[in-house]
């Protein structure tokens, strides 16, 4: 606490103006990226937002001092279920001429919906009142959540059960896609 | 730390709402499945900071498992919609009606 007290105040002003830059340019990234990807008329564009939403969200998880799941962020999300849906934009796109391209949808329902919804959880997040501790000096996290996965008193059950379900997904997915021999 | 966690959860509740909204107006199928991605992402953003914030690591960890389920339904949902496709050349939700009453 003395030695805080002794530091010359501009330092902490200094820290505490890029942090909320950085969040500011974050936070704006991830959200104008996602509102192109729920408004592009075309679904490539509409998956290139979800890139930069994507990228956006792992930044903000470094803000957080979540370096590991930040990592894990770009990896599995940009390098892993962003291809897979370019691949289903690009297998999907040939059948129809309107397909890559959909007719207008109606608009007005949705957003009066997704408006509703944004509405009611902002009421909720500023009617809260948390009981936040003040967050530390980030550190790595990286072997704390290693041991959290693999501890049977934390959280392996769950960590054993996705990976259940990961192999289940491969299989099904497999089963899904095969050449039938019917056909 | 200046920013507050209401920060994150209204960026997080704002993501939300703009996945909800295009789920609810896309017609195309993977358009559809972008729009889950971002409520996943909205909810994980969620985890993380209130982990931040309370200190811990559980919503870290539980932030990684949404994330292999994300990908295993994002695996699972195209073979799904790739297998429509092929069996009814459609991709429109409004026009698999298939199963309808």
């Amino acid at each position: 606490m003395t030695d805080s007290a002794l530091l010359p105040p501009v330092l902490p002003v200094a820290a505490v103006t890029v942090e909320a830059v950085a969040f500011g340019a974050l936070a704006l990234v991830a959200v104008s990226c996602a509102l192109l990807s729920a408004l592009a008329p075309r679904i490539v564009h509409a998956a290139f937002g979800l890139l930069g939403t994507f990228l956006g969200v792992a930044g903000l998880y470094a803000l957080l001092g979540a370096d590991f799941l930040a990592l894990a962020q770009v990896v599995v999300y940009v390098g892993g279920i962003l291809v897979l849906l370019v691949f289903g934009v690009l297998l999907t796109a040939r059948a129809r001429p309107r397909l890559g391209r959909e007719s207008r949808p109606a608009v007005l329902v949705p957003s009066l919906v997704g408006g509703l919804v944004f509405a009611g959880l902002l009421a909720a997040t500023l009617g809260t009142g948390w009981r936040t501790a003040p967050p530390g000096e980030p550190r790595p996290t990286t072997a704390d959540l290693g041991r959290a996965l693999l501890d049977p008193s934390r959280q392996l059950v769950a960590f054993e059960l996705a990976s259940v379900l990961l192999l289940a997904a491969l299989v099904g997915a497999a089963y899904l896609v095969r050449r039938r021999r019917d056909r | 730390m200046s920013i507050p966690l209401e920060a994150y959860l209204a960026v997080g509740a704002l993501l939300f709402a703009i996945g909800i909204a295009a789920v609810l107006s896309r017609r195309n199928a993977v358009a559809v499945l972008i729009g889950v991605e971002l409520i996943l992402n909205a909810a994980n953003l969620n985890l993380v900071a209130f982990d931040r914030y309370r200190g811990g690591i559980a919503g870290q960890t539980f932030a990684l498992i949404v994330l292999a389920i994300a990908a295993a339904e994002a695996a699972v949902a195209l073979a799904i919609v790739l297998n429509v496709f092929d069996t009814h050349d459609e991709i429109d939700v409004d026009e698999v009606d298939a199963l309808k009453g």
